[in-house]
């Protein structure tokens, strides 16, 4: 069949502009054929080439004496974790494929980030996860319209893929975050996060080293998977049915990626490899480019002896396949007989399709025919950069100007309680992480359900090593991902600053010091100057604040055009972080534990400067008046840096028994939830109430004061023969601290100088605990 | 004592059992590839949890058709103890070791969360450290844990005290709350007419030290220990 | 030719997935709607003597296709 004639109009569906274009003409210094075309434009995709957010991600803090690999250098970054040990870890968007086929498309992109993470040579250890959906309940209880069974059934379906992948594998979904929101109608967000841990040497690189090495296709055949989802997909590129037109949903595999992932790490311990990348988005053609690009090599190949699922695959289907659970491997010279004996012995198929070349090119041969030919270095390094023109967005100016003129206080501040506990936001997100294995490999210390998760690094976390008698010093790690959108949207600088202050909040409460982060910045279309400002003044933000916390990105993933026939998503500056707990002693949860104990506040009652004394943005505001406006509370990130230090300061004496931070719902939500998310076992919650006094706080609104957000602020209690002590020490190391209260009793009483709030714990617990179920069975 | 723990192609839990025997207890145990075909003189054998293969057709159909499950069954003739634990406990049942079946949970979605066992009798060798009417508790991790069998198998199981195991709430009573699969019997666990091979759908390996949460699963594995140590001490039968 | 074999889960087994169909299918409307039983269809293509294939099938039937404690199978080869 010969190529077709490279028109404009199809150039336009590979989504590159005419100017792009010339450009490709230029780098060639001839005219493309399809093939050619195909590759560049998933190459200089947004996903692949960061052509849009590129001088913008500059701003982002990437170095620290404990990072061994670095931001964008390879797969995933790489952190000294210390005795001889280094974790890697990354997260990435699966968000457009998730909207097509939400189980599919949320287990591909588990799969895709467990692959970055043992490409780096890495043992995948946990799984999280961050997920964003419409609204699957309605405000006012009438039953559910087409809009929200639409979003159950993707939530639904997201949920089941996740659990399939990552259960399977043996991966624990340790933690994870899920929001619901108009603005995601339609386009949810599905942001997937792997950590793997290794020992220094065994950092594997994504590079084709070693001229004459071979190069190895490992894994499946390849089919014409996730070639309809892309924008590129071109109707009638080939005369063929029209259901192979049509390409496939990928389809994950994870049993196949477990043996691919035990095959390659027993290989990666023999030495006999030169180079791994996985064949991610773009497959074969971002693997091979990228490979010989970083190691300034070139490399060839030819089609003909790839593994093929489906007949008559054209060269352009199969350099563009998103086929899952594939890796290219090139391994030194007269080693291949242990790439062979590996993949057998794992019952995993293999072909060899070429070899590293001294010429700097990528060429790509079918039966012997090239069919393109292009400088890697170019293709991989040199996509065109854009600074997007930004305005900030029109709606800010009514944003600014909102006050709580308008909005009268609470009457009834016990009914809002309840129904904040059960706005499917707030409430536990039990339905979830129940469906998810979360204990796999024995090192779950703190599961799904407390501010963040911590797992023990131990022997058999590590990849296969050829000489493995070294003791392994056990290690204990904590992990978050948090975004509240709603900020962002309503003050990209001062909502993202909060994004990051929240996440290193939930680690401190564990007792970590971070290490690093990664984030996932999911825009809607950038060629809106509005949407390219929230970007950019949530990116300056973002970066601002992982330096304060000591927190650098090592890498991440950009996902624009999140948009739907509504309108754009809410700007969603996902940020994963991971910390270190020193000892195991230091590991603290967030749940109260004994009766008698003092209940202390970290951090100034409200934000007193702040207009809205922290509603703005609040879910209160939100869910009990309907409005999403008003700024954000203030993010004050050196406060902020000084309150983790001083909670942790204070984990370490070895006095709090638990700390919880505030954070959607305020004050009285964390203080609930400190009485009633105590897991012991199926149907039994470990509840316990709490007698709170806020009646000193008569000059702040009821509804400030109980479900104000205002940042810095962790709720702790410990015994109380060493409150007065506690609460010295805190405010000599700067931070506000003062008594709320005892714990005890079997409600949840605040009394606060308008009255008094009483909620009984098994009352709230159900109304937290059961929500999602509920609003999942349409009750 | 020197155990064998399978390892199927996508076995996921092998590597908590090996260290819970291993570091844990301070036993030997060996990771015996699907493919081999003697378990190397183990004293006993550990089928894990995990997907064996992928989980396709059905839960352990194919697995018990691998070269081990032969060893496995020619161990298990002579009296050689067996605990199959989550997939594990599939694959025992897939290969006729044990009655019965393990079918989808009855509210369709995979479960993880702790649940608590009791053990009714001490009389096997999987349970006879556990003090009577003390309650285990252990997380469940699994999309396929339904006990079923016909109604002759199960007054079996009733009348010759082979359910070793069942889901109950912290009143220690079995509730259809507390059953969080659809279990018949709210049955967690069972063991052969012989009384030497169980299998269980909870991980006593995922709850045997304080710092995850649950030291209680132990006594399941001090149990095993306790009747190996017996039996070496007992002088070979003739 | 192919051996196309229907499994089904036995009518005395708990079979939530039916149940969650027809319920679905009440739902949205659907009269007349009864019992739900979801099983699986397998296609496998074989070649050889009918007679001795429709022997082999039936044995791999009730071996490792199926598992006769919760599930009936029945095949044709054509």
């Amino acid at each position: 069949m010969p190529d077709p004639v490279i028109t404009p109009a199809l150039i336009k569906q590979h989504g590159l502009t005419p100017e792009e274009f010339e450009r490709i003409r230029g780098i060639l210094e001839r005219e493309p054929n399809l093939t050619e075309l195909g590759i560049f434009s998933v190459m200089w995709s947004e996903h692949c080439s960061y052509k849009n957010s590129r001088p913008l991600l500059k701003q982002f803090p990437t170095k620290s004496p404990k990072i061994l690999v670095g931001a964008g250098e390879e797969n995933a970054g790489i952190i000294d974790i210390g005795d001889g040990l280094a974790i890697a870890f990354k997260i990435e968007s699966h968000n457009h494929p998730s909207a097509v086929e939400p189980f599919q498309g949320a287990a591909t992109g588990v799969g895709g980030i467990i692959r970055d993470i043992f490409t780096m040579g890495a043992r995948p250890v946990c799984a999280v996860n961050s997920l964003r959906f419409g609204p699957i309940t309605t405000v006012d209880g009438s039953p559910a319209g087409p809009a929200v069974l639409k979003n159950r059934r993707l939530f639904t379906g997201v949920v089941a893929g996740i659990a399939h992948y990552g259960n399977c594998f043996g991966i624990p979904t340790i933690a994870g975050e899920v929001y619901f929101d108009a603005s995601y109608e339609g386009n949810p967000l599905v942001n997937a996060f792997c950590l793997g841990v290794l020992r220094h040497e065994q950092i594997a690189r994504g590079a084709a080293k070693g001229i004459g090495n071979p190069v190895f296709y490992v894994g499946p055949a390849t089919g014409r998977d996730g070639l309809a989802g892309a924008a590129f997909a071109s109707q009638d590129l080939t005369e063929e049915s029209a259901e192979q037109q049509r390409g496939a949903v990928q389809v994950g595999d994870p049993f196949m990626e477990k043996l691919v992932m035990e095959a390659c790490l027993e290989l990666l311990a023999t030495g006999a490899v030169a180079g791994i990348q996985d064949m991610g988005a773009a497959g074969l053609t971002c693997s091979t480019c990228e490979t010989a690009a970083r190691a300034g090599t070139g490399i060839e190949i030819d089609l003909a002896k790839v593994p093929q699922r489906a007949p008559n695959m054209t060269p352009y289907e199969i350099m563009l396949s998103e086929s899952q659970e594939r890796m290219l491997i090139i391994v030194h010279k007269g080693r291949e007989e242990e790439v062979k004996r590996i993949f057998d012995k794992w019952d995993l198929p293999w072909a060899e399709i070429g070899f590293v070349t001294d010429t700097s090119r990528m060429v790509v041969k079918n039966h012997g025919v090239v069919v393109a030919d292009i400088i890697a270095r170019k293709l991989a390094d040199e996509a065109p950069v854009y600074q997007r023109e930004a305005r900030e967005p029109a709606y800010l100016a009514a944003v600014r100007a909102f006050r709580l003129t308008g909005v009268p206080d609470t009457t009834d501040p016990a009914g809002n309680l309840n129904t904040l506990l059960a706005w499917p936001t707030i409430a536990s997100k039990n339905w979830v992480y129940r469906q998810y294995d979360h204990m796999v490999r024995d090192g779950s210390v703190v599961c799904p359900g407390s501010d963040a998760a911590v797992i023990r690094i131990k022997a058999d976390s590590l990849p296969t090593a050829a000489d493995a008698t070294a003791a392994v010093t056990e290690k204990y790690l904590a992990l978050k991902v948090d975004c509240n959108a709603v900020y962002v949207y309503l003050d990209p600088y001062e909502g993202a600053k909060t994004v990051v202050a929240e996440v290193a909040r939930n680690l401190a409460c564990a007792g970590a010091v971070p290490l690093g982060s990664t984030d996932n910045l999911n825009y809607g279309n950038p060629h809106n100057p509005e949407i390219f400002w929230q970007l950019r003044e949530s990116v300056r933000g973002l970066a601002e604040a992982c330096r304060a916390f000591n927190a650098p990105v090592t890498g991440g993933n950009v996902s624009l055009y999140n948009q739907n026939p509504g309108g754009p998503i809410d700007p969603t500056p996902t940020v994963a972080m991971v910390g270190l707990v020193e000892k195991l002693e230091h590991v603290t949860t967030q749940w109260f534990k004994d009766a008698g104990d003092a209940i202390i506040l970290l951090g100034e009652i409200a934000d007193r400067q702040d207009p809205l004394l922290g509603l703005g943005g609040s879910a209160y505001l939100q869910r009990v008046h309907g409005l999403k406006t008003g700024s954000p509370p203030r993010c004050d990130l050196e406060r902020e840096a000084n309150l983790h230090l001083a909670l942790r300061g204070l984990i370490h004496t070895g006095v709090v028994k638990s700390a919880h931070d505030c954070s959607d719902g305020g004050l009285a939500v964390a203080l609930a939830e400190c009485c009633i998310s105590r897991p012991i076992a199926r149907e039994t919650p470990g509840l316990i109430g709490a007698v709170i006094d806020l009646s000193g706080y008569g000059d702040l609104r009821q509804d400030a004061l109980l479900f104000g957000e205002s940042q810095g602020r962790v709720v702790i209690s410990v015994a109380p023969l060493h409150a007065a002590k506690v609460i010295a020490q805190a405010q000599a190391l700067g931070v506000l601290a003062s008594r709320l209260g005892t714990v005890g009793g079997s409600a949840l009483q605040i009394t606060t100088s308008a009255g008094k709030l009483e909620g009984d714990t098994r009352g709230l617990h159900d109304h937290w605990w059961h929500a999602l179920a509920r609003a999942m069975s349409g009750e | 004592m020197n155990f064998a723990v399978l390892q199927f192609p996508a076995s996921n839990c092998d590597q908590d059992a090996v260290h819970v025997l291993r570091n844990v207890l301070g036993h030997s145990a060996r990771l015996v590839w699907h493919k081999d075909t003697s378990l190397g003189g183990a004293d006993a054998v550990i089928v894990p949890g995990g997907f064996s293969y992928g989980d396709y057709l059905r839960t352990g159909a194919i697995a018990r058709f691998s070269p081990v499950m032969q060893a496995v069954q020619a161990f298990a003739a002579h009296g050689g103890l067996v605990l199959g634990i989550c997939n594990g406990f599939q694959i025992l049942c897939e290969a006729g070791l044990l009655p019965g079946a393990l079918i989808r949970n009855r509210s369709l979605q995979f479960r993880c969360e702790h649940i608590f066992l009791r053990a009714p009798t001490p009389d096997s060798p999987f349970t006879n450290r556990i003090p009577a009417g003390q309650l285990l508790r252990v997380p469940i991790a699994h999309g396929e844990g339904c006990y079923f069998a016909d109604d002759t198998t199960l007054g079996q199981l009733r009348a010759q005290n082979r359910i070793l195991w069942q889901y109950v709430d912290a009143a220690g009573q079995p509730t259809d709350a507390a059953n969080p699969n659809g279990s018949l019997d709210n049955i967690a666990g069972i063991c052969n007419e012989r009384r030497n091979v169980a299998g269980l759908m909870p991980h006593p390996e995922r709850a045997a030290e304080g710092l995850l949460g649950s030291a209680d699963g132990r006594l399941i594995f001090e149990s095993l220990l306790h009747e190996l140590t017996a039996r070496a001490a007992r002088p070979p039968a003739a | 030719m192919k051996a196309k074999i229907i499994i089904t889960p036995k009518k005395a087994v708990l079979d939530p997935q039916g149940k969650t169909v027809q319920n679905a299918l009440e739902h949205m409307g659907y009269q007349g709607i009864g019992a739900v039983h979801v099983g699986k269809y397998l296609e496998i293509e074989v070649t050889g003597d009918p007679a001795v294939l429709q022997g082999q099938i039936d044995e791999a039937c009730r071996k490792f296709l199926s598992n006769p404690v919760i599930e009936d199978y029945k095949f044709q080869i054509e």
